[in-house]
């Protein structure tokens, strides 16, 4: 195998910069995927700019404010029959509920190309439950959060920056997975009927990048907002 | 049978040509639809910025002497004008208007790759300049803010639309930019994955290629606009304080605490930087073709225009701190970058070298595309040189504040974008409307709208010199501004009148071509891109007739020496000469 290599790279390097262009620019399609999955990751990689300007407007208040941040393991505590709060629990299972329905989305996307429709739709349905479950969930935390006496404009530990980005962030990646819900809920009733039997069912894998960029981004907002 | 999309559609069979009047001019998918759809709408707020603007030159030219300008109403002014020229004309008509016409044309498809989205998209931005309008009809008006819309001052007390403007600016500018994510997405979609049979990346018109390259800007950039305005709309609505930092309002502490004004300044320029060159690289496609076109030469270095045109592309997210110098930064920063906007400088030169190396010998017919071409040359050029001066740090700040920023950036990305809109404008209008626009009166627009801008904005660079300040409601009693100046003032308004008065030629021009103007054939101007070689002018629902074209040769082969014509259309037969000739433009 590393002799086939060499010989590919040698090829490669005679053609230089010239040659990689060359790939690129075949006629008709540069990548070799269908327009909705190209389309999809175009969508994804502008949405990463938007929760990433999020994520970096966060940093900057929490640097730029003068009141002390809130400590995320005392306000993200819940405690359970009266025992001693339990820092990050929720946040825990929630995250471990959303990587979950990664794990059934993927399922569902390889039952889609087997064209096992029935599986596919139970796994999206599974995928779409466990969604509403973290949006449940995140419900559950904001009216927590908010019978604290936490606000936008502020709270009774410190930074009034803390409630802003708090409900802005979560709630705009909750917006994002409410979306990914009903997204699923609809593209499994097409599959259900069999829209998709000429087409090919290439649209399961395009809601599953949706829905894994959703989780993906959940584990960037929980690194920064909960760990740090 | 394989499921075909209608882009890629092969025969015509499966089209459903639109029946009523409702689906074929209102509710339309067909992308020539939609394009004229936004050009319209683009046009025609455009023309109220004109409106507004020339009540800005009113106040300026003339103190004192209209008392229907107060200073809320010149800073609305200010602000709307700003606003609406950056994005719902130039970015729209660019991208919204001629991406929408050009990208399916010349890329040998049948209309975009999502048709239905594409419609919606021309809605949303209808409902977000209607949005926009509203705020001129609620108590206190539009946004006073000036364009920027800078925390804390856009949403404090005594800014003008204080009370409900600045957040319809908000909204609209949300709409707007769902609006250009629909379009976009299209649009890059379209050209990286529709083409037909041998139109490859590296044979693609440099029009495509700098609404493709702008596309991709506004995907990565308009997304900071949407988060800034979104943190701006807590700050107003919910009193969120993101941007605002604790201060005194009316003589009390106000309840905001801790936000960071500067902030919003680097979302905001992270978005408006490349704004400029979503501006600016479809311009430079357009101009692009019409120069090689009517100059009947091949343009000078395609690969390298084409990798020019990534290349400012990819710097135009490092350079955008170089609007906030006088905001106070570190000098290492200032250093970073002031030295990437030096550097941005030289792909830039290099596109502006190609384009006067390939009107070097040309065969140049001055008409009125042309001219327009021509005319952008120079007041890019111009625009440009001042624009190395304001990119030095020591430089900058003596200038940031004075009239020479506003007479810089008119130069390069009003005056010159707005010279390639009409240069396009012209050159396309055959295809569009399938008659010829009136040569004459087409050159005197010209030389009314070239001579009217520079005699309005040459002088600015005087005045920025002498240090008059910009945003100024009035001057008052500033010693070291001479008298002198407000002569000088009151002649710019007096051209800014002229210019705007000169556009109705445009508009006269445009109308009475509709029914008056002689039959154009399919290919007037001799050009070989694809969307000249339609079946039809203009071209029907499906662009092609039966079949889809094949390409066999790049988009310049203009005067190939012993060819019976003096241009060879991309989508005709036989060898490629610029593979086989290296030329002026040519490559290893």
């Amino acid at each position: 195998m590393s002799h086939s290599s060499t010989m590919d790279e040698a090829e490669h390097s005679q053609e230089g910069l010239n040659g990689l262009v060359k790939d690129w620019s075949t006629d008709k399609q540069t990548y070799h995927v269908p327009w909705g999955k190209a389309m999809m990751w175009i969508f994804l990689v502008s949405d990463t700019f938007i929760f990433s300007c999020f994520l970096v407007g966060y940093m900057t208040v929490r640097v730029s404010t003068t009141d002390p941040w809130p400590l995320a393991t005392e306000v993200f505590a819940l405690s359970f029959f009266g025992s001693d709060p339990i820092p990050l629990i929720l946040i825990a299972l929630m995250t471990f509920v959303l990587i979950t329905s990664s794990g059934t989305m993927a399922l569902a996307v390889n039952y889609g190309y087997r064209r096992d429709r029935k599986k596919t739709v139970l796994l999206m349905i599974a995928t779409a439950a466990l969604g509403a479950t973290f949006v449940g969930m995140q419900a559950f935390e904001w009216s927590k959060l908010i019978g604290y006496g936490v606000r936008p404009w502020g709270n009774p530990w410190g930074a009034p920056q803390f409630g802003s980005v708090f409900y802005m962030v979560t709630g705009f990646h909750g917006l994002h997975v409410s979306a990914g819900v009903i997204y699923l809920l609809v593209v499994a009733r097409k599959v259900w009927r069999g829209d998709y039997e000429k087409k090919g069912y290439e649209i399961v894998e395009i809601t599953g990048l949706y829905w894994h960029f959703v989780d993906l981004v959940w584990v960037f907002i929980f690194a920064f907002f909960y760990l740090l | 049978m394989a499921y075909v999309p209608l882009a890629d559609q092969d025969d015509a069979h499966a089209l459903h040509d639109p029946q009523t009047f409702v689906t074929k001019y209102i509710w339309s998918q067909d992308h020539k639809v939609i394009a004229i759809q936004y050009g319209g709408v683009a046009i025609f707020v455009g023309l109220i910025a004109l409106g507004l603007s020339i009540i800005m030159r009113l106040q300026l030219g003339f103190p004192d002497t209209f008392s229907f300008i107060d200073p809320a109403f010149y800073y609305q002014a200010v602000t709307m004008h700003g606003m609406i020229m950056v994005i719902y004309l130039l970015t729209a008509l660019f991208l919204g208007g001629f991406g929408n016409y050009l990208i399916p044309l010349m890329c040998g498809t049948r209309d975009m790759v999502f048709p239905f989205l594409n419609m919606l998209s021309f809605w949303f931005y209808l409902l977000s300049v209607l949005v926009l309008l509203a705020s001129f009809f609620i108590p206190g008006g539009p946004t006073g803010a000036g364009w920027t819309l800078y925390a804390p001052q856009s949403i404090s007390m005594g800014t003008p639309g204080y009370e409900g403007g600045i957040l319809f600016m908000l909204i609209s500018l949300g709409i707007f930019i769902v609006a250009f994510t629909m379009g976009g997405l299209n649009y890059v979609t379209t050209i990286l994955q529709a083409r037909t049979r041998g139109l490859t990346l590296m044979r693609l018109p440099l029009s495509i290629w700098g609404i493709f390259t702008a596309t991709v800007l506004g995907l990565f950039a308009f997304p900071a606009l949407l988060v800034s305005a979104i943190m701006l709309g807590f700050d107003l609505i919910l009193g969120t304080s993101f941007f605002m930092p604790a201060m005194m309002e009316l003589g009390e502490q106000s309840s905001y605490d801790g936000g960071s004004p500067i902030l919003f300044q680097h979302l905001f320029w992270f978005f408006g930087h490349p704004e400029v060159y979503i501006v600016a690289l479809p311009a430079f496609g357009l101009v692009s073709d019409v120069i090689s076109t009517h100059a009947r030469k091949n343009i000078f270095g395609y690969r390298m225009m084409v990798w020019a045109i990534i290349a400012i592309g990819g710097l135009s997210f490092m350079v955008w701190a170089h609007h906030m110098y006088v905001s106070g930064m570190n000098p290492y920063f200032g250093f970073f970058f002031a030295t990437t906007t030096l550097i941005i400088a030289v792909p830039t030169a290099l596109k502006v070298y190609n384009w006067v190396l390939t009107l070097w010998q040309g065969n140049i017919r001055l008409n009125t595309p042309m001219l327009f071409a021509i005319g952008f040359i120079f007041t890019f050029v111009h625009g440009g040189l001042t624009g190395l001066f304001l990119g030095n740090v020591i430089i900058d700040i003596p200038l940031a504040d004075t009239y020479f920023v506003v007479a810089h950036f008119h130069m390069v990305m009003g005056v010159s974008p707005v010279l390639v809109l009409f240069a396009a404008l012209y050159h396309w209008y055959p295809k569009v409307t399938g008659r010829m626009f009136n040569e004459t009166l087409g050159k005197v627009h010209f030389w009314c709208t070239f001579l009217g801008t520079y005699a309005i904005y040459l002088p600015m660079h005087y005045l920025g010199f002498l240090g008059m300040p910009r945003r100024y409601f009035e001057m008052g009693s500033t010693d070291f501004v001479p008298a002198s100046a407000q002569a000088l003032n009151a002649n710019i308004t007096l051209a800014a009148i002229f210019v705007a008065i000169a556009q109705i030629l445009f508009f006269v021009n445009v109308f009475w071509s509709l029914r008056n103007g002689e039959r154009a054939s399919g290919n007037p101007w001799g050009a070989t891109t694809l969307e000249w070689q339609t079946p039809d002018t203009p071209p029907k629902h499906g662009n092609w007739g039966e079949e889809l074209p094949s390409v066999y040769r790049w988009a310049y082969d203009y005067s190939v020496p012993g060819h019976k014509q003096d241009f060879i259309p991309q989508n005709e037969p036989g060898e490629e000469y610029e593979k086989t000739h290296h030329t002026a433009g040519g490559h290893s």
